[in-house]
């Protein structure tokens, strides 16, 4: 198991007027390999939940551990944590700063003491596998090339540190339909070509149900699901409450289904097209 | 928000919160002027005494308080310390060497932090208990008279409302920028004084990109909506002194007769207690 979460709790500026619980006894493990999406409303303590896996938020109340780091130790390996989670943050490309793409992403792989081979070696290879041409780019100021390409240096800047888990927070923010398909599949690329587990904010349904395996749904700081997306779905009603949705396939076969037309599992437009070809072919014979 | 204690505005609700912030700020600043005229230990006990008097009521924790001396105890403790060793006259206390301690040198020192530490705690209660609105609302109207001299006072206030209202904004910002920044294995706790000033710049950069695109946006925003500062404009908050505003003066101006009785008429009650007891600590 490559993540293990028991019992969290946070609360921001304790002992302050401004106190806020974001997160309440949250437990769940992630495994090797695993795909895992994570949604809930505005202010649910998402984003809380996943800066405590990469050590950014001092833990105060429950268990985490990451691979073998334990970071309910008192002095935890945070650099070598680092090293394992790379995580993406929301609207990422505010984080730019150097003067050429370049050297943007290799400020990761430097703080991490790779060597100069090393370091020019896996930037040049982050930087062609988030889709850009990397002898083009690498001189430009990350200043100057188009919000999607600054999206997909800021993730190139995480992949160059070699992550085996990688965290991103709503990383289709603010992009248009078609960027954020390319994120989208670049994503789902990464998963398969460097980091082999992925976990993904998002607030788009449709979008998380079509990728991931798994889904964690956090309401008021509480978990209060953890399912696949197909089963997930079957609380419609509580999740409404919730002020999530559900994805459109499914709010497509809940109307077939009033109409006497029973479907299997389905989660997304695939799972519905499948199973809508089966019940058109099991009617054709 | 994060910890943040000097200028954090603290919601209580209190009478100190509800006071006019006009007379708030005059009777801050009044204070500040004040404390430099306190000359003896008596007299630091009654402002000390004073001040938690304010802080009680005004429901703000004292701890939150007692925090705000934190940003400028390295001035404190350097100063005072210079005071020790380098006040040369008055009665010696301890030698050596170059080094010379007097009593007239601590009494000094001693003073220094009580008047400095008391300052800050003073003028800290003024940002705990007034929104960033309500001083610039404040500001604008006392300096009203500037108008006279063509002194753009309603541009000066929205400037300074829009710097405040953004350094709640600017620190949330830093906060997730450093956070990204440590993400990508940056340490800006550690290491030698010229690697920590360059782990500065990828905060400061992505942060002052930020600032120039909200400023920017927000100038974008103001100039759609027609906004235009020289017109008489009319304000959606009036202020209005009542009978506790009234009541806050009487206080600060006793404290502020006690003050100047102890310096200018009885010649400081230290000295008063001290000729009483027959003590002699600085050796005439
Ligand atoms: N630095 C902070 N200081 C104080 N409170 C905070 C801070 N960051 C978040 N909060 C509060 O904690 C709660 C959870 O915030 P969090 O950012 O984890 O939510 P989220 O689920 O990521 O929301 P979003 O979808 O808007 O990104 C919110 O109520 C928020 O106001
Ligand atoms: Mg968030």
């Amino acid at each position: 198991m490559s993540i293990v979460i028991e019992n969290l709790s946070f609360t921001y500026g304790k002992k302050t007027p401004y106190k806020k619980q974001a997160l309440k006894n949250v437990s769940f493990t992630v495994n090797e390999g695993d795909f895992l999406g994570i949604i809930g409303h505005t202010g649910s303590g998402k984003s809380t939940l996943i800066q405590h896996i990469n050590g950014l938020i001092k833990l105060e109340e429950g268990k985490i551990k990451v691979f073998d780091i334990d970071l309910s130790q008192k002095k935890p390996d945070l650099k070598l944590l680092r090293r394992k989670v790379g995580m993406v943050f929301q609207y990422p490309e505010y984080q730019l700063f150097d003067e050429t793409v370049e050297k943007d992403v290799a400020f990761g792989p430097k703080n991490l003491k790779m060597s100069d081979e090393e370091i020019k070696q896996s930037v040049k290879e982050a930087i062609e596998l988030v889709g850009l041409d990397y002898e083009s780019i690498k001189d430009k100021s990350p200043f100057e090339i188009s919000g999607g390409q600054k999206r997909r240096v800021a993730i190139a800047g995480v992949i160059a540190m070699k992550p085996k888990v990688l965290i991103l927070d709503e990383p289709t923010a603010g992009l248009d339909p078609k960027g954020k398909e390319e994120i989208l599949e670049l994503i789902l690329k990464l998963k398969e070509s460097s980091a082999h587990t992925v976990i993904m904010i998002g607030h788009d349904i449709d979008e998380l149900s079509r990728y991931v395996k798994r889904l964690i749904v956090l309401n008021d700081g509480q978990l209060v699901y953890d399912a696949k997306p197909a089963k997930l779905f079957e609380n419609r009603e509580k999740l409404e409450e919730m002020g999530l949705d559900v994805p459109i396939a499914y709010k497509l076969k809940c109307a077939l289904s009033e109409k006497g037309v029973k479907m299997g599992e389905v989660a997304n437009d695939d799972d519905f097209v499948r199973e809508y070809l089966k019940i058109y072919k099991e009617k054709k014979n | 928000m994060r910890d943040f204690a000097f200028g954090q505005y603290y919601p209580t609700g209190s009478v100190v919160h509800r006071l006019d912030p006009r007379v708030k700020i005059i009777l801050s600043l009044f204070y500040l002027v004040i404390i430099f005229f306190v000359v003896s230990y008596v007299t630091y006990l009654i402002v000390a005494l004073f001040l938690l008097f304010v802080v009680l009521i005004s429901k703000i924790p004292v701890l939150s308080v007692l925090k705000s001396v934190k940003a400028v105890i390295f001035l404190l403790v350097f100063t005072a310390v210079l005071n020790i060793f380098f006040y040369k006259e008055g009665k010696v206390i301890a030698e050596w060497g170059i080094i010379v301690i007097t009593a007239q040198g601590i009494d000094f020192a001693v003073k220094m932090i009580l008047r400095l530490s008391l300052l800050v705690m003073g003028s800290s209660i003024l940002m705990f208990t007034s929104t960033p609105t309500e001083i610039t609302d404040g500001m604008e109207y006392l300096m009203a008279p500037l108008k006279f001299v063509r002194f753009p006072v309603h541009d000066v206030a929205i400037i300074m409302s829009i710097a405040l209202r953004f350094i709640p904004t600017l620190m949330e910002e830093t906060d997730k920028i450093i956070m990204a920044q440590k993400a990508r294995g940056a340490a800006f706790d550690c290491g030698k004084f010229t690697e920590r000033v360059k782990a500065v710049v990828p905060i400061l950069i992505p942060l002052f990109a930020s600032s120039f695109r909200r400023a920017e946006e927000l100038a974008l925003a103001l100039d759609t909506r027609c906004y235009d500062a020289t017109p008489k404009r009319t304000r959606m908050k009036k202020l209005k002194a009542g009978w506790k505003d009234f009541i806050a003066v009487i206080i600060v101006a006793a404290l502020g007769t006690v003050i100047l009785l102890d310096k200018y008429y009885f010649l400081s009650f230290d000295r008063m207690i001290e000729n009483a007891l027959g003590w002699n600590l600085w050796g005439a």
